[in-house]
């Protein structure tokens, strides 16, 4: 499974690699980690004519942590994000699902711009920055932009990107100490992609009772989704059995998924009930671990 | 031999880790040639057509692509792979041609040979080359193949290859007049040996000296050496095989596949050597297949739980050709589906069903994973219906150390008679029963706890060895005093040098470290081998040294007793000396001018039945149809434990292998023939995270009293009964719903359905 | 393309074409034949070896993007005369039959060594889900890589980074 031929270019800035990629007219692909780019090419999945190294260019490494969220370059690899001292207490959510990505050697390579480039559907970090309403912000021919998690994946392994567009950096709201979440996956190994993923998370107001609650559902269609008929089952009602019961029903209900060669399609159904009931248990407790 | 200071038994480190550890092993692909070309294989991306054409012409433009081979080059007859067992002239008709050519029949069968100066380049030509196929209505599974109404060898007729039949008493009687019967159907996926190396191959032409030397074979190098000698015409001497690091086999690497002949013909034709390797995908998609078995069977029981008869009709999905040894797994599933137990009346008929997809091949177990998982299921069930203690149920039924040995059912097209050799089963089950905790955990079974469901499953198998006819081995006491050791086994991994090391200096009665080397496998190092398969290495290799070293030591003193001047009678072999009367005595470094070297042989007609038990442990989650296994222990006793840490070894791998295929593992193809899992993404293996509660328990209480060394084979046994034992414990922990698996794997899917399906036959529950 | 880099700790120069992968680099132009290709996809772990510190996928990586960086193979964490802590433990608990995994499973498990000399069983084992193995049923990896802490602890680390001492054992 040797690769197909390709040019390779490592430009020492931002403005060159955009250039480079315009200058291809779609036949140029980026190369950051190369975790999912590599083994496309083994397969011969994609041949493109030139690939575009972003190691060179330092400023997409950085993880900012302020008041206003958490900024992290689109190089930003997993094992970065790990090891980071303040992120697990700056974005638990985000550490938690990182822990779940592959395995050691990919998460010593593959990067986060990479992975929501990629847009796997079953990838993790795709679903947790779609339920965190995160904003990508990129730069092309056209200038900068910023998108919205919301309006960035559009199918299978089909983003909005332009295809002279990178992804410089994703930007998390900021994310109160006092917030509820959790994050269940079930995959048929450590470290496989997720048969489901589910992430929530909600805020309380006075009385108890959830407010602004965001559920993501990885896995179980042609990309990351939100479950509002699971979010309005949670707003304004305290997480107990019953509502927690009622959430898990509203989410079977609320995807289709598609039968593949490890599960059904009610299977897969089920399941991701069964991931919410998980996280939202997880939730209350506190006990935010997965 | 002597019994003080015995290596046998010690539990040795292994010799070959110190070249493995370092990354100093040599396996094929570490090879290289001057002058060396590539090939690449191009494949059939259709599962049943008639070719129409192969152009080749774009692919021969590309700088560094130096040739095409497609069957027109091979003239004709273009060879067919032989079987090597079972050789019926039944199959004949379904051999495999090297090429395809006039059809193809399973998506990844061979249709060219490119070689280029890259393996890169290689494979950029496959890409440029178009190949016309017509394609043919596929035949996916066994109940399409029986159908017979799109035939793969048309002029046969049917898709039907052989029925075996296995017969004893009279089953039909004892079923008619028996108090209980229970008639059920399983079923086993398909599913593979994966061995972590890929096949691989490097053949180099001299024309000068017209020798063909082939590196990277593996398992069965004088078979393989003598088919391609008379595929290309050359005398046998003419063909050196040699067998270099080998990443793994479970039975599929090192058969003769069409590789094997086109490799070597690609480097005579061209007249460079030409290297192959082949990548994972290739491997999942053309090595040999295995597992896939259906059956259709009935137990017959008195009141008191005493089996009387097995019955029924298996189906064996062969793929779309007969390769070397495809019939085995198919026999083996009627001979052995009584495995360890006592039934009087059997009869079993197995079909041989040809589909389009790839050709199926032995992989650790064949044939008997499938039938343990059949046979076990059934006891249980029966069992239940009895309301017998599951155990004691299997205690009233394991043949009796009394009975040894004890005759099989007999199998036709007709096979030897096989026989156990010798054993006591219910003390490994007893020490298995022990080891799991069997009585302290009974309350368990079928209890929700922390939110799991909890459940025990146990299983008896016997495990068949030491295939012959024959092995041989080559001693030599070189010059310095050392010894070498050649023997015509094959080392796929097993720890061989080691523990044909540990028998040498043994029957030698030396130190091991004078063992210079052990050199396995290749051709040029014994006159007549025979490999590895069956499990026989320790007993075939090991006996083939006893021979060798005895015949050795012969001539030893026969020399020393010319040098001192006495009878051979009177020379004593002691601490490196040849030991003569009135003290005196000569080094055995210096003891001649030249080596001096003893081939000697084991014959053998008979199998060895090493047997156990295994229990399991397992917790289900139900919303997720998740099991996690508890706790797992294999019992085993192999009648003589050469060196007990590569044997746990060899239980505790060939387990997890088990709880691949009881779980994980499934080749799947889609109603058109098209192959889905070309991948380690889709073809799931067992990691280090998910079984870490297994045990094995080595025992040596019944010598096989069949060869010298009174050993058994024993690298099968660990992955028999998995299958069996894990469902088993599945139904246990699920009882309270009724379910009852009759499939594998037991994907989380699969267990989720089978609940609910249970679910809604009961709705009261 | 010419890409400079260091392995087991010498400099290496080597014109590669783009879509060499620095597994096949490593192996076929530097004669480095210790780590092992299983499967190209980056599934297998065979290819580990360690850059600049981590354990990566050596197949994943083309050989044009290691210019700059250092790689550490099985080869550098091996000496002629004597087997390393890592792999004695290896040795010691037959935690290897055919070897084609080895390589893979010495480098991760040095590289997770280094980092984490208190790691657990549980550790151990989701770092080495990575890497795959027919033979051994990985029982007995888990115990050599358990066994082997103790030549990681902080202290051992510092000095791992110069040559090994110790008696020496006689290797074939």
């Amino acid at each position: 499974m040797k690769l197909p031929a390709f040019e390779y270019a490592c430009p020492t800035r931002l403005s060159e690699a955009v250039a480079l990629l315009a200058a291809r007219n779609g036949d140029a692909k980026l190369i950051a980690g190369g975790q999912s780019l590599v083994p496309m090419l083994a397969f011969r999945l994609a041949a493109p004519a030139l690939l575009v190294d972003l190691r060179k260019l330092p400023e997409l490494r950085k993880i900012e942590i302020s008041t206003k969220g958490v900024v992290l370059g689109s190089m930003v690899r997993w094992c970065d994000i790990l090891a980071h001292a303040r992120l697990g207490d700056a974005h638990p959510l985000l550490l938690a699902a990182v822990a779940h990505v592959a395995h050691y050697q990919i998460r010593n390579r593959g990067t986060i711009g990479g992975s929501i480039a990629h847009a796997d559907p079953a990838a993790e970090i795709p679903g947790i920055v779609l339920s965190c309403e995160a904003e990508i912000a990129t730069v092309g021919t056209a200038g900068p932009r910023v998108i919205k998690a919301a309006d960035f994946f559009v199918g299978p392994l089909m983003t909005v990107l332009e295809p002279d567009e990178i992804i410089v950096e994703i930007r998390f709201p900021a994310w109160p100490a006092q917030r509820r979440w959790g994050f269940q996956e079930f995959a048929r190994r450590r470290g496989d992609f997720a048969m489901a993923a589910v992430a929530v998370w909600y805020d309380q107001d006075d009385g108890g009772k959830a407010r602004d609650a965001h559920v993501g559902a990885i896995g179980v269609g042609d990309r990351p989704q939100r479950l509002s008929a699971v979010e309005a089952v949670l707003n304004g009602r305290s997480i107990d059995d019953a509502t927690i019961a009622q959430a898990e029903a509203a989410a079977c209900a609320a995807v289709d998924p598609q039968a593949d060669i490890h599960a059904s399609a009610d299977y897969r159904r089920a399941l991701v009930g069964t991931m919410v009931e998980r996280a939202l248990k997880s939730a209350c407790s506190g006990s935010s671990k997965s | 031999m002597r019994t003080v200071n015995s290596f046998i038994g010690s539990p040795i480190e292994r010799l070959e880790d110190l070249r493995f550890l370092r990354g100093r092993g040599e396996y094929v692909d570490d090879l290289a040639r001057p002058g060396m070309l590539h090939a690449a294989i191009l494949r059939s991306p259709v599962a049943h057509g008639r070719i129409r054409s192969i152009d080749t012409a774009r692919a021969l433009t590309i700088p560094g692509v130096h040739s095409v081979i497609t069957a027109a080059d091979l003239g004709l007859p273009v060879p067919l792979v032989p079987m090597r067992l079972q050789p019926l002239p039944q199959f004949e008709p379904f051999a495999q041609p090297v090429l395809a050519h006039a059809k193809v029949r399973y998506v990844g069968e061979a249709l060219a040979v490119v070689l280029a100066e890259s393996a890169a380049l290689a494979e950029d030509a496959l890409e440029e080359i178009d190949v016309d196929i017509e394609s043919l209505p596929a035949v996916p599974d066994r109940h399409a193949s029986a159908q017979d109404h799109s035939i793969l060898f048309e002029e046969k007729g049917s898709n039907l290859a052989l029925k075996f039949h296995a017969v004893m008493g009279d089953a039909t009687a004892a079923c008619r007049d028996a108090a209980y019967t229970r008639r059920e159907s399983f079923r086993v996926q398909r599913h593979m040996a994966m061995p972590m190396e890929t096949r691989g191959l490097l053949a180099e032409w001299d024309a000068a000296s017209g020798r063909l030397t082939v590196n990277g074979a593996a398992k069965v190098l004088f078979f393989n050496r003598r088919t391609l000698a008379k595929q290309m015409g050359l005398a046998e001497d003419a063909i050196d095989m040699v067998e270099n690091d080998v990443g793994g086999g479970f039975g599929a690497r090192g058969e003769f596949y069409p590789e094997d002949f086109l490799i070597p013909f690609a480097a005579r034709h061209v007249g460079r050597p030409v290297k192959w390797i082949e990548d994972r995908r290739e491997q999942l998609m053309t090595v040999n297949h295995a597992r896939e078995h259906e059956c259709d069977i009935e137990i017959a029981c008195a009141r008191d739980g005493t089996i009387l008869a097995l019955r029924g009709h298996a189906y064996s999905d062969v793929g779309a050709y007969m390769r070397t040894n495809g019939a085995v797994a198919a026999r083996n599933v009627a001979q052995f589906m009584s495995g360890p137990y006592r039934i009087p009346n059997i009869d079993i008929d197995v079909a041989l069903q040809l589909t389009n997809k790839t050709p199926v091949g032995t992989y650790r177990g064949p044939g008997r994973f499938e039938t343990d998982f059949f046979r076990e299921r059934l006891l249980d069930m029966a069992a239940g219906d009895l309301g017998i203690d599951r155990v004691e149920f299997r205690r009233r039924n394991l043949v009796s150390k009394a009975e040894m040995p004890y005759s099989i059912a007999t199998i036709t097209p007709h096979e030897s008679k096989d026989e156990f050799d010798s054993g006591d089963y219910q003390v490994t089950l007893d020490r298995c029963l022990a080891e799991i905790g069997w009585t302290e955990k009974a309350k368990l079974q079928g209890k929700l706890v922390d939110g799991r469901y909890h459940g025990l499953g146990v299983g008896c198998f016997v495990e068949g060895g030491a295939a012959g006819p024959k092995e041989s081995a080559r001693l030599v006491l070189e010059t310095d005093g050392s010894f070498t050791v050649y023997v015509g086994s094959s080392s796929v991994g097993q720890g061989l040098e080691t523990v044909f090391a540990q028998i040498a200096a043994d029957a030698l009665e030396i130190p091991m470290e004078r063992i210079r080397g052990v050199f396995h496998g290749s051709t040029s190092y014994v006159s007549d081998g025979y490999g590895a398969y069956h499990s026989r290495s320790v007993v075939m290799g090991g006996s083939a040294i006893l021979a060798a070293a005895a015949g050795l030591r012969d001539a030893i003193r026969a020399r020393a007793a010319q040098r001192l001047g006495c009878e051979p009678t009177a020379v004593a072999l002691l601490d490196g000396k040849a030991q003569g009367p009135a003290g005196r005595s000569i080094a055995l470094s210096g003891l001649a001018e030249a080596a001096i070297s003893f081939e000697g042989s084991f014959l053998n007609k008979k199998h060895t039945y090493a047997y156990g038990a295994h229990g399991a442990h397992v917790a289900v989650d139900l919303k997720l149809g998740h099991v996690e296994l508890v706790d797992y222990v294999a019992v085993e006793d192999c009648g003589r434990i050469i060196n007990p840490m590569t044997l746990r070894g060899q239980v505790i791998g060939a387990l997890v292998q088990g709880l691949g295929g009881a779980f994980l593992e499934n080749l799947v193809y889609d109603e058109q023939g098209q192959f889905l899992t070309g991948s380690l993404a889709d073809y799931l293996v067992p990691t280090a995270s998910d079984f870490p509660n297994l045990r094995a328990v080595v025992l040596e209480s019944h010598p096989s009293p069949i060869n010298p060394l009174g050993a058994k084979g024993a690298g099968e046994g660990g992955i028999l009964p998995v299958g069996g034992v894990i469902a088993n414990a599945v139904a246990n922990a699920l009882a309270s719903f009724g379910v009852e698996p009759r499939e594998l794997p037991l994907s989380p899917s699969r267990i989720w359905h089978l609940v609910r399906d249970a679910r809604n036959r009961r709705p009261a529950q | 393309m010419r890409v400079q880099f260091k392995v087991n700790g010498q400099d290496v120069d080597v014109d590669a074409e783009p879509r060499l992968t620095l597994a096949d680099c490593l192996r076929h132009r530097l004669r480095l034949t210790g780590t092992h290709v299983g499967c190209e996809h980056g599934v297998c772990g065979a290819c580990t070896v360690i850059v600049d510190g981590a354990a990566v996928r050596s197949c994943l990586m083309l050989a044009v993007q290691a210019d700059g960086v250092e790689v550490v193979t099985v080869e550098g964490l091996s000496h002629d005369d004597r087997l390393t802590p890592l792999q004695a433990s290896f040795r010691k608990h037959h935690a290897l039959q055919c070897g084609f995994c080895t390589p893979g499973m010495i480098t991760t498990a040095h590289a997770l060594l280094i980092e984490e000399p208190d790691c657990d069983a549980e550790r151990v084992r989701e770092v080495l889900s990575g890497n795959l193995c027919r033979c051994t049923g990985y029982i007995s990896i888990v115990e050599a890589v358990l066994d082997a802490r103790s030549a990681y602890g902080h202290e051992e680390n510092e000095r791992a980074k110069e040559p090994a001492r110790g008696p020496a054992k006689d290797l074939a």
